[in-house]
């Protein structure tokens, strides 16, 4: 057999390493500040950049990006060229992706405080450096993929299927989701508007999951755990189904995070069907992992790479079972906008994305500087403290998920509900503080693991590139007796990149074309008028401060929600939503009817709420927005954000961004007027005058509509 | 708001998802059917990759 020799890129692994420490740190730490802040929510001290609705974002982006992002890169910069035998493709790609992502996240962290976004989660960032991500992502594309075709192992790896998954489909779903039309460079509408909005999104945001945080992560586990475990993954053949099927089904499961909504049914339906046989493929690949440990149990003992894999895998045994639960109408009816979804996902991302990065960097540090880990029982104590913190973390937010979920349906013997919204959120500060312990010691344990590999790295010397002599592939290849079609894909990557498009592109066209193409999906609402320019203004601060993080606009079909909020939401009420508004989470309550019924409250009531929420709703967890009566509206933007509104087909008559501004100051007067018989004195271009307009606009249409049929009758 | 009423808007719509569920139907099948018939030793080399038992580290 000849041999040639290989020298593998470690240098571009070890930068990838540090900024998923870094990265880590600082996204765990964002999120334990917000965590705090539901705790003691003066603690934004009236600085928009230190405020929940602008931090979470920064808090999901880090963590899924920067810390998962860069943790997916350096598993796969190290797998990569060992699997296929070669060193990266080429260094300066290498590095122009290492830097480009890591300018990409700054960006993000900046822009996402001044509040630049597009409040659509998990994609919140605007235009600019959306189109700097995809260009980024091409680099890591023609890296990858130019690695695999000089490969010296004629076989891909199953490893690498899940990657080639992984580069396809978020860039499939990155540029889908992310289409826009921009307003200026730091502000676009969403391409979509109300409810074909939302389905978008959510075909974004549940697959963000599967193919940033699961497959990726897969391909990891199929490589990593072999190796730490020194014996080959249980069943190769299981892991060939468990391939197929996860990507084919995942793409399906999105309309499970609508359930309920004024999505139409069908599509909730086909969401909950794909998501329950979603279980069968996770539960493969998790039983895949575990079980190649058979034989083995003895050495998780004493290994603790061992152990932070079996935590992960478990966890995401978990978290892949509870999901398809969620995804049942029953349960999600019980379950959605509460913490329980908070628990849920934090098991994903603490056990099986932190443990599995964790583990793999206990493995990869000493190897790469040649020496043993600096404190094993430090790493030791690293994995209890870690999953002591999961736990702490994860109970108190299901027991508060219930909770919620249990005092908001409650109603008294005279069929009136039992409590307030301001009493349900009053009675989680318990649970909420105890969820800050439990991530201050994850966050602990993270700190520990950076010092122990700190100490690591500094005993041992770093090997930039390690030369190997690997078997030289036959040029000719024998083809084996028996051979069939699958074979061939797995020695060519392009093709097989195509078939792993095809079949998740599949799932996506059936859910997402027929709710544009067909009018019915969403029955028009003639009483529905576009925004007035106050009200657009005030959306777009409604944006901006990230309202959505906190408070839901869809009212769900249950007596127990419109007894509390008014009439249910209908799909026909959002067709001039660019972007929806619908939410995730009811930390406060929905606001879809704000403006209307019995939820209606005075001008005055909103000015010196935002002031001061607690002088009005004691015990209130909100944090307050002085800025927004001190700083000015950007009146300015009005014709262009009119006009990007035509583009849209919002129909404004032609020429009104013309006079959109004369309109704007008129309706702003009346309010300043209003707010003056209150004894409240100020100027009326103040910004918290535009949010007041839009706050009050808030179901104001659907309840024209219902008036005019209750005439009519 | 049932799914068949917006598909029997479409012309020859019975037709389309006869035709998914056998390309789908086809391709498990075949994926399953291939998978079971996998040649055992060449399956213990691939599944053996991540080990590099093949290759010698050179002194670096």
């Amino acid at each position: 057999m000849d041999y040639v020799k290989v020298s593998y890129d470690n240098k571009i692994v070890k930068h990838f390493a540090i900024a998923t420490v870094f990265w880590g740190i600082i996204g765990m730490t964002v999120g334990l500040w917000i965590a705090l802040e539901l705790v003691f929510p003066q603690l934004n001290m009236g600085v928009p950049q230190l405020t929940f609705g602008r931090d979470r974002p920064i808090h999901t982006n880090a963590v899924i990006f920067a810390f998962v992002g860069n943790g997916i890169f350096m598993g796969v910069y190290y797998s990569l060229q060992r699997l296929c035998k070669a060193r990266m493709f080429n260094d300066t790609l290498s590095k122009i992706h290492f830097w480009g992502w890591q300018l990409i996240i700054v960006l993000a962290a900046l822009s996402l405080s001044m509040g630049f976004t597009t409040s659509k989660e998990y994609a919140e960032l605007e235009w600019p450096i959306d189109i700097l991500i995809t260009l980024i992502w091409v680099v890591f594309g023609i890296n990858m993929m130019g690695t695999i075709m000089v490969r010296r192992e004629r076989h891909i790896y199953v490893g690498i299927w899940f990657y080639i998954a992984t580069l396809v489909t978020v860039a499939m779903l990155h540029i889908v989701n992310s289409l826009a039309i921009p307003v200026s460079l730091t502000k676009s509408y969403s391409m979509f508007g109300g409810v074909q909005d939302a389905l978008v999104q959510w075909w974004y945001g549940h697959n963000a999951v599967a193919f940033f945080l699961t497959t990726p992560y897969l391909g990891l586990m199929y490589y990593f755990l072999p190796k730490a475990a020194n014996r080959p993954v249980y069943s190769y053949k299981l892991s060939i189904v468990h391939f197929w099927t996860l990507i084919f089904l995942y793409i399906w499961a999105g309309p499970h995070h609508l359930l309920y909504t004024a999505l139409p049914h069908w599509a909730q339906t086909l969401g909950t069907a794909f998501s329950i046989m979603l279980i069968a493929p996770s539960w493969g690949g998790m039983v895949n992992g575990l079980l190649t440990l058979r034989g083995a149990w003895d050495k998780v003992r004493e290994d603790v790479v061992l152990k932070f894999m079996v935590v992960a895998v478990t966890a995401y045994g978990m978290s892949t079972f509870e999901g398809p639960m969620l995804s049942l109408k029953n349960v999600n009816a019980i379950g959605h906008f509460t913490d329980w979804i908070v628990a849920h996902v934090h098991v994903g991302a603490l056990g099986w994305n932190g443990f599995l990065t964790f583990g793999i960097l206990y493995w990869l540090i000493p190897r790469m500087w040649r020496t043993t880990i600096y404190s094993k029982s430090l790493a030791n104590f690293h994995f209890w403290i870690g999953t002591l913190g999961i736990l702490v973390y994860a109970v108190p937010m299901y027991w508060g998920g219930f909770t919620q979920a249990l005092m908001w349906k409650d109603f008294n013997p005279d069929g009136q509900l039992t409590y307030t919204f301001l009493e349900t959120s009053t009675q989680l500060k318990g649970m909420y503080a105890l969820r800050s312990i439990g991530g201050a010691l994850y966050l602990t344990g993270v700190f520990m693991m950076a010092y122990n590999l700190f100490k690591t790295a500094s005993q041992g010397s770093f090997l930039a590139n390690e030369e190997v002599e690997v078997p030289e592939m036959p040029k000719i290849y024998n083809k084996q007796k028996g051979e069939n079609w699958h074979r061939p894909i797995e020695r060519r990557p392009i093709q097989f990149m195509v078939l792993a498009l095809i079949i998740v592109i599949i799932g996506g066209v059936v859910e997402l074309v027929p709710t544009f193409l067909i009018k019915s999906n969403v029955p028009t609402i003639s009483s529905v008028k576009p925004y007035t320019p106050l009200e657009l203004q005030g959306r777009d601060i409604y944006v901006r401060e990230g309202c959505y993080n906190c408070h839901s606009q869809m009212v769900r079909p249950f007596r127990s929600e419109t007894e509390r909020y008014g009439e249910y939401s209908k799909a026909g009420e959002f067709v001039y939503d660019h972007p929806f508004q619908w939410g995730s989470k009811r930390t406060g309550p929905d606001l879809a009817r704000e403006g209307v019924g019995w939820l209606k409250k005075p001008d005055s009531w909103h000015y010196i709420h935002m002031l001061d929420p607690r002088s009005l709703s004691t015990g209130s967890i909100m944090p307050a927005y002085p800025w927004l009566h001190e700083d000015e509206i950007d009146t300015a933007s009005t014709p262009a954000k009119i006009r990007v509104m035509q583009k849209l087909g919002v129909p404004y008559e032609e020429g009104y961004d013309q006079i959109a501004n004369e309109d704007l100051m008129k309706q702003a007067d009346a309010i300043a007027l209003s707010l003056k018989t209150d004894n409240i004195e100020t100027a009326s271009n103040m910004e918290i005058i535009a949010l007041i307009a839009y706050l009050q606009r808030l179901g104001v249409d659907i309840n024209a509509e219902t008036n005019q049929q209750k005439l009519e009758k | 708001m049932s799914f068949t009423y917006y598909l029997s808007n479409i012309d020859g719509v019975s037709i389309y998802p006869i035709i998914s569920l056998i390309i789908f139907f086809i391709f498990f099948v075949g994926l399953f059917y291939w998978v079971s018939k996998l040649d055992k030793k060449s399956i213990e080399e691939i599944s053996n990759i991540p080990l590099d038992k093949n290759d010698n580290q050179l002194k670096n």
